[in-house]
């Protein structure tokens, strides 16, 4: 059956053990997690998971009922087919030898990233964006040598007003 | 009014009505024992290890609608009561574990009798807690309770460093329960009652199909009136049991792989299913591809994770069962009741000719016992009013099988999960609750080994339960797989080599019977029962009497093995 991609922002209690209970409920269900990124909101004792899962669509649904029942989770959100601004943030160390610093800086520029670290043979990439554009420099700056990246997961906030 | 941690833990237990709780000592809760000897209303139960006290407090909560209390002492205390927590997630059962933790500041410094016990039954508790904060403590207990027993019940545990429960604190009663996204639906969607009113007038060949929801909702009342209304048949789970009396006309018999080959049958060419309070287990429904092939099937359940889990329905309510059936007998009465019976008698006639074709039977022998036979004699000397529990295989298929359960919450099983040793100690919770009853475990004398010394518990706590050992000396339900799977290749599951259960019985200060002929059946069950404390009655069985029905894991379950 045909697998789609999902982009879930979930609110939970910001409580020991609630990573760990979702992460649980996920390994324990044979659910995947393609990415997730946790931090704090706004609100006090609040935090925001924003997770990207691929599964069969009825599979998806059961995902969210059974988040849902977690105690510690406040709110599931399905962003998949919302309208969303959605980021992500990577590093990105690529070699610089001196015939492709200049390839490198017009990619930087066209992408509007930013070198954040310089070394003699070597430039960090700061990228932000959504994955798309994440997955088209990192297929342009192949050819120079990456030489190792990190990134987050998606973070993603509906378009509509109002707290989701 | 200031109190310590252990005392407000007896104050809050109290003040959930709850009178008797099943517990074992240690380090880590000493200070709990402590206040419990110096408190008087709260009875303690000493088991004999720690899975007795969840299996007791899981057998209390059953038998009379309430919520079970287990405490134990952390480390392996606490890992003890893991299956116990187990089985009550599977068969949701409200229960409450509190367990003793080393104190705060040695946590996670790997200390003596140190677990991560909140770590570890996550997966298999509703929710769990490690009280950490003196002023949470009261809000914390009162939580699980309410957690326990609401919505779909559950297992919760609370984790309580030693600190916690020695440090004195001023005690303020909390009031409400403040969870944030926990409010359970009970109140199903009038539309959708109204659908599943349309769908039984225009079915012609319905089926209520009754789950252990219907008995945790207290609605075995409501599913009897809508059964009686439209002259629909009602088959159950083995959790379901007791929903709808054994003894009706319309009662099918039990559904699914040691299922009646009428209520398998009826699932197979129904046009209509009512579905309450069931999850579709495995069990149930066979290969799912070839489960009720023609039916529409409605289901009600309060927890919406169950609905299209495992089985597409056409028509979902979420909701309390109770409520659910309640409205929906609501919307029929006051309407001509002959207008929901369209086809009813060519249906109800199709399955009494599967039941008279096909009964449920065995094949009676004058000189062997046939474990069948020691069920039905049970059920007639205690006329059916007896709480039976049961352990997990061959004995707990001919208990649900022939002794007719006609009220709810006289019948306690490890459904789910299936735990070996549950019947004992879950008789002995089932006793505590209702002391006035006559309380029987059904056991197998492989499974009745696995929780052996909650005998010793028994007799000290003046607890009488009746025990009935079928004895084939064989772990039954296993060997009767190797019979028809594997050739006969009785692997491991010989148990020739057993203790004399008689000379056990009086070790441990109960009676002990032995029974070896058919015509003693009856003298020596009637004996057992009216003995004055707690008994053994080992029956000499039938070493290779198979369980029939039976359905092949994975096939339909209108394929069915008979005798």
């Amino acid at each position: 059956m045909k697998t789609n991609s999902y982009l879930l922002s979930i609110l939970v209690d910001d409580e020991p053990g609630v990573l760990s209970r979702i992460a649980g409920l996920f390994s324990g269900r044979g659910f995947n997690i393609d990415s997730l990124s946790v931090a704090s909101t706004a609100e006090p004792d609040v935090s925001r998971i924003t997770m990207v899962t691929k599964c069969e669509p009825h599979i998806i649904e059961q995902i969210k009922k059974q988040l849902h029942k977690l105690i510690n989770v406040i709110t599931v959100n399905d962003l998949t087919d919302k309208k969303y601004v959605q980021r992500q943030l990577a590093l990105i160390k690529v070699n610089a030898k001196s015939e492709k610093k200049a390839d490198i800086l017009r990619i930087v520029d066209i992408f509007r990233c930013k070198i954040v670290d310089v070394g003699l043979s070597h430039y960090t990439i700061e990228v932000s964006g959504d994955s798309e554009k994440h997955d088209a420099i990192v297929s342009l700056l192949k050819p120079m040598g990456i030489i190792e990246t990190a990134s987050t997961g998606s973070i993603a906030l509906a378009r509509e007003n109002g707290k989701h | 009014m200031k109190l310590t941690g252990a005392q407000i833990l007896i104050k809050m237990i109290k003040a959930e009505g709850i009178d008797t709780i099943f517990g074992y000592p240690g380090g880590a809760v000493i200070d709990i024992y402590d206040a419990l000897a110096k408190d008087n209303g709260l009875r303690h139960i000493l088991v004999r290890h720690e899975q007795g006290a969840v299996h007791a407090a899981d057998g209390y909560a059953r038998a009379n609608n309430s919520v079970g209390v287990a405490l134990v002492t952390s480390g392996p205390g606490a890992t003890n009561t893991v299956t116990g927590i187990a089985s009550a997630h599977s068969d949701s059962i409200p229960v409450v574990v509190f367990t003793g933790q080393v104190p705060t500041a040695l946590i996670g410094n790997d200390a003596f009798q140190e677990v991560d016990i909140v770590g570890i039954t996550r997966p298999c508790t509703k929710h769990n807690y490690l009280v950490k904060n003196m002023d949470k403590l009261a809000s914390t207990i009162k939580e699980a309770f309410h957690l326990a027993r609401s919505g779909r019940p559950g297992p919760v545990l609370v984790d309580l460093p030693k600190d916690i429960q020695n440090t004195q604190v001023d005690f303020k009663e909390p009031k409400t329960i403040s969870l944030k996204s926990y409010k359970p639906n009970y109140k199903p969607n009038k539309k959708q009652l109204h659908k599943v009113v349309d769908l039984i007038r225009q079915a012609k060949r319905p089926v209520i199909f009754a789950g252990g929801g219907v008995i945790l909702s207290r609605a075995s009342a409501d599913i009897t009136r809508l059964a009686k209304i439209a002259d629909i048949p009602v088959t159950a789970s083995l959790m379901g049991l007791g929903a709808f009396p054994g003894s009706d006309p319309l009662w099918l018999g039990m559904l699914g792989m040691h299922g009646t080959y009428r209520a398998n049958m009826s699932i197979g060419h129904c046009d209509l299913m009512i579905a309450a309070g069931v999850r579709f287990d495995d069990r149930v429904t066979g290969n799912i591809e070839k489960f009720a092939p023609e039916a529409k099937i409605v289901q009600i359940d309060i927890d919406p994770t169950s609905i299209h889990k495992n089985i597409e329905v056409q028509c979902p309510v979420v909701g309390d069962c109770k409520a659910a059936l309640k409205g929906i007998i609501q919307l029929m009465e006051g309407k001509n009741p002959e207008n929901f019976k369209n086809g009813r008698r060519e249906w109800l006639e199709q399955i009494e000719e599967w039941k008279s074709t096909t009964p449920l039977k065995y094949e009676q022998d004058n000189v062997v016992i046939k474990p069948q036979f020691v069920i039905e004699k049970l059920y007639e000397l205690t006329k059916g009013d007896a709480i039976i529990t049961t352990e997990v295989g061959q004995n707990q298929m001919w208990a649900a099988q022939y002794y007719h359960f006609n009220k709810p919450n006289h019948f306690i099983t490890s459904g789910g999960l299936g735990v070996m040793g549950f019947g004992l100690p879950a008789a002995i919770g089932a006793k505590a609750a209702c002391p006035d009853k006559l309380v029987v475990d059904v056991a197998g004398d492989g499974s009745i080994q696995m929780n052996i010394q909650e005998l010793m518990t028994a007799i000290e706590s003046k607890i009488d339960v009746k025990i009935v050992i079928l004895n084939n000396k064989y772990l039954g339900m296993v060997r009767q797989w190797q019979e028809l799977f594997y050739e006969k290749v009785y692997s491991s599951t010989n148990m020739e080599n057993a203790p004399d259960f008689v000379k056990l019985a009086e070790a441990y200060g109960a009676k002990g019977l032995r029974c070896t002929r058919p015509d003693e059946v009856e003298s020596t069950l009637s004996e057992g029962l009216n003995y004055e404390g707690t008994v053994i009655m080992e029956f000499a069985v039938d070493r290779e009497e198979s369980v029939y029905p039976m359905v092949p894991a994975g096939g339909a379950i209108t394929e069915m093995l008979l005798v």
